[in-house]
């Protein structure tokens, strides 16, 4: 293919990030904007007895303090998946940083004296922040039952229990020649996007108009709507390129707040978190998940049984759908004949956990992926082969009900194992490790793109796609330019307004490029239709005799440039061309997740590694990503997406975990004391590699793959440490101290 | 009242005369009287490097420097990286690499390699990995950082030449020290 499609133009905005021009929400300055800061109690579970404005209100600057009791009666509540968060606590604080009030002051610091002297008198109250402390039948309950009416499991902690199941599961044990199982732990991390997030919120006549760093602005929009009872159109959310999201900027956090706050004021208002902060608004859900496999002795997979609880925070927000989806594909890439998964989502006086990179899948990879590793041990067969035995191939459906394995996918493992040099002698002291991972793609979609070509030939699209890094305005410039046959430096892709850009369901699941692209390369068709229309009629031929491909109108062995066509069919009064394209995935109400996966993300990772048995600590010596992506659009930024999601996921397999003392307060809060991977941590040589069969449904056979590279790395690491020492691991992170642990006491 | 004082300095080759908060930090008076948003905020306690300039010659976290220490200094930030609107050799490496994802690290990232390259213009890899090892990418395009960062060091006019103000050598043991006037003109 000729053209932009497939090769690596510099990033649309990439210009404007080098030189300090990017706005970011914090970067636009209002007029007239007020301050707020948040007040919240240094515990994670109070019941509220009095709050005093009295002395805040005193502080010269500050104009509000606001709390629930200034909301509409009762206090008003959302959420993606139940509407159980309330605008501001209510009654009661849920989790530590969970905010009571809000202080509006003419600057910052007038913000930050007011909260210092708002006098909130609680009592503190037992909080329960552990999977094992929710289950307890005396436990107190996390979310009120009465925001559950009709629900058989209000009454616990558990806010729902997802069964998945296939086949014979009594008779495949009964088959069953070897079984392994274990229990894997996974920790609290969080998303720290190196961009806290920063809202803002202003009156506009009767309607509002709301500025958020967030990834489903037209989400946003409905939210702020339902809770203001105002139309879709009396809403404008204005969504600036994220400075990092990964998941943590889906739903909307602190947007109602600041909306309910300006109508009262009249005036803008602005809120950007701190970090830490940010600790807690977001997080991943942590985890414990239990594995039992059985096998035949020559490796072949005959059932999994999987139990997992994800301790999920105070509120659902999305993360209940991270246990749903993260859980269904549990059983792997695999050939199973019979499955049982039972997932559940457990509250606590915790963060609201939510969508993070990997969306509920890294809690199971881990766990599934280590107990591969463990029964090829037990069996006496090398992981690669055990993998190898077992992996679905294309076109197989591997869970009945959704889509077959969409790729080849032991191509993708016999490339990293090549590039490990797996069956090669590893040096003395070395070890090696192997994983896989998959991920279901987006079960449902629908994005709309308008597309116009103007009168010199250049291109305008609307895609209401965030650009949090993915580099989603690339991508769409490219295939524009693709189709329509203008330079990229002619092509401008306007995203964030929903005043402006059509519809877009979200920016998740590494969707964009596929639905949004399908959405843009539609209204392009759309326009390329038009001017075939054009040329026919100019020149007297049938527009089924018009050809338009790769910038080139063609009737028989004539050609002409698409903006020499334009030129003339326009005629003097010039005008443009427009295109509308919509791309659906449809619902489909009676499977599990609601809708077949769009596509699967499939990524192999190996790594080699060097244990320092004095110390615990982990190098990696080689570290070899391949992702199966049916069509790298732009290779240098499909690079970029597997070699940030491999680094980020060292973070969680490495470093990373919160940190809760007895009252459930977050000990390790900012950039101190939580570590996330620095360019000192990399591992000493890196490799990435694609596979691109053409296989994906985006454009040109493209598929999703933002975060196939971070789902594998955790178990593929503790397997090369188990290699390296003999040791086995079960829960992360694999801190020099757990690994010097296990040293130890390699029994325990 | 808020405390106020009177500064000078030179931000990005412009002399500046402002009033700043006594307790405000050089980050704030970047951001919020100088309207030079390029500089980032994250942690405010010295550890992510998004806010990352180079005042007198020494880069520094501005979210640890009061604005009130800036006076009589002289400051870059990105917004004075590209001259003429020519983007400077690092700029240009970090996009033709792919280095900037979503970006808001970037201009922290561009400082914290510019003090680099003017202390050792050809760095190996293991040097720049230290040399960045202050700034923090969770996007985690490091590799790609880095290899923009070499790449522009490689560049005939390197990254080195393109630094307009002589740097000082940063010291760990003494980070507060002033610099050296005869090395760091005012």
């Amino acid at each position: 293919m000729t053209g932009p499609v497939g090769s690596s133009p510099a990033r649309g905005g990439g210009r404007d990030r080098v030189t300090g021009h990017q706005v970011y929400a914090a970067d636009i300055r209002l007029e007239d904007v007020l301050h707020v800061k948040l007040v919240a109690l240094p515990c994670a579970r109070a019941r509220i007895l009095g709050i005093d404005a009295t002395e805040a209100l005193q502080v010269p600057g500050v104009r509000l303090v606001f709390t629930a009791a200034d909301l509409p009666q009762p206090a008003p509540r959302f959420g993606p998946q139940l509407r159980d968060r309330p605008v501001l606590a209510t009654g009661e604080t849920k989790y530590h940083g969970d905010p009571v009030a809000a202080v509006a002051a003419e600057t910052l610091d007038a913000a930050e004296a007011g909260v210092a002297a708002v006098r909130v008198t609680y009592e503190e109250l037992p909080a329960v922040t552990s999977i094992h402390a929710a289950l307890d039948p005396a436990a107190p309950l996390v979310q009120d039952a009465a925001l559950r009416p009709g629900d058989a499991l209000a009454g616990r902690n558990v806010l729902r229990e997802h069964h998945y199941a296939w086949g014979d599961l009594a008779a495949a044990e009964a088959q069953a020649e070897v079984v392994v199982e274990g229990s894997y732990t996974f920790p609290m991390v969080t998303q720290f996007a190196i961009e806290p997030h920063a809202f803002m919120a202003a009156p506009d006549g009767d309607g509002i108009v709301v500025w958020s760093a967030i990834q489903h602005p037209n989400w946003l929009q409905r939210v702020i709507a339902s809770l203001l009872d105002l139309p879709l159109a009396r809403v404008r959310v204005i969504a600036p390129d994220p400075g990092g999201a990964f998941g943590g900027k889906q739903h909307a956090k602190y947007e109602p707040l600041l909306a309910f706050m300006a109508r009262r004021l009249g005036r803008p208002v602005r809120l950007v978190l701190t970090l830490e902060e940010t600790f807690q608004a977001v997080r991943r859900g942590a985890s414990d998940v239990h594995v039992r496999s059985g096998f035949r002795r020559d490796g072949t997979l005959v059932f999994r049984d999987i139990r997992a609880d994800y301790l999920i925070g105070a509120y659902a927000d999305i993360a209940d759908r991270t246990v749903a989806k993260g859980s269904y594909t549990s059983a792997g890439p695999y050939r199973v004949p019979a499955v049982r998964i039972v997932a559940r989502s457990v509250l606590s006086h915790t963060v609201p956990s939510t969508a993070f990179r990997g969306f509920g899948n890294p809690q199971q990879i881990w766990a599934g992926e280590s107990n591969m590793d463990e029964a090829a041990r037990t069996l006496g067969l090398d992981p690669l082969d055990l993998r190898l035995r077992n992996l679905a191939e294309r076109g197989e459906t591997f869970i009945p009900g959704d889509t077959p394995a969409d790729g080849r996918w032991a191509e993708s493992v016999e490339l990293a194992a090549r590039l490990i040099d797996w069956r090669k002698p590893t040096a003395p002291g070395r070890g090696r490790g192997l994983a896989v991972g998959l991920k279901e793609g987006p079960t449902t979609g629908l994005s709309y793109s308008i597309v116009r070509l103007l009168a010199d030939g250049s291109v305008i699209v609307y895609a209401g796609t965030s650009d949090m890094g993915q580099g989603a305005r690339t991508i769409f410039a490219q295939i524009a330019a693709q189709e329509l046959g203008a330079p990229m430096e002619a092509v401008t892709v306007v995203m964030g307004d929903t005043a402006v850009v059509p519809y877009d369901q979200q920016t998740s699941a590494s969707r964009s490029s596929v639905l949004m692209g399908n959405a843009v390369l539609l209204a392009c068709r759309k326009v390329q239709d038009q001017l075939r229309a054009m040329a026919a009629r100019l020149e007297q031929v049938e527009a089924s005799a018009v050809v338009v491909d790769g910038g080139t109108v063609a009737i028989g062995e004539r050609h002409w440039p698409i903006g020499e066509v334009l030129a003339r069919g326009l005629g003097r009064l010039g005008g443009e061309l427009i295109g509308v394209g919509e791309m659906r995935k449809e619902a489909l109400a009676e499977h599990p997740l609601g809708g077949t996966a769009a596509f699967y993300e499939f990524n192999c990772t190996a790594v080699e590694v060097e244990v320092d048995r004095a110390t615990g600590d982990i190098v990696i010596a080689r570290h070899v990503t391949v992702s199966d992506v049916g069509k790298a659009l732009n290779p240098s930024q499909v690079r970029g997406q597997d070699e940030g999601a491999a680094i980020m996921g060292l973070g969680h397999t490495l470093m990373e975990h919160y940190i809760l003392d007895d009252a459930g307060r977050i000990r390790n809060l900012g950039a101190i004391d939580y570590r996330i991977p620095t360019s000192m941590d990399l591992p000493l040589a890196m490799e990435s590699a694609i596979v691109e069969n053409g296989d994906g449904p985006g454009p040109y056979g493209a598929k999703g793959m933002s975060e196939g590279a971070l789902l594998a790395i955790a178990p593929a690491i503790a397997a090369a440490v188990r290699d390296a020492t003999g040791v086995v691991i079960r829960e992360l992170p694999l801190t020099p101290e757990t690994v010097w642990r296990a040293l130890q006491d390699p029994v325990g | 009242m808020t405390a106020t004082v009177p500064i000078r300095c030179t931000v990005n080759g412009r002399p500046r005369e402002l009033v700043v908060v006594a307790h405000h930090t050089l980050l704030d008076a970047l951001r919020d009287d100088l309207g030079l948003t390029g500089t980032k905020e994250c942690c405010l306690v010295g550890e992510c490097g998004a806010c990352t300039v180079i005042l007198n010659g020494r880069s520094v976290d501005s979210c640890l420097v009061l604005a009130a220490e800036a006076d009589g200094g002289t400051i870059l930030t990105v917004e004075g990286l590209a001259v003429d609107g020519r983007l400077s050799a690092l700029q240009q490496a970090f996009l033709d690499t792919g280095a900037a994802q979503c970006g808001f690290c970037i201009p922290g990232q561009l400082l914290a390699a510019h003090a680099l390259l003017a202390l050792t213009p050809h760095p190996d890899r293991a040097e720049v990995e230290e040399g960045l090892a202050g700034n923090l990418c969770r996007c985690a395009g490091y590799e790609q950082i880095i290899e923009a960062v070499l790449r522009a060091a490689d560049e005939p006019a390197g990254g080195a030449r393109a630094v307009e103000q002589p740097m000082v050598r940063q010291t760990t043991s003494d980070p507060a020290a002033t610099p050296d006037a005869s090395v760091a003109p005012q």
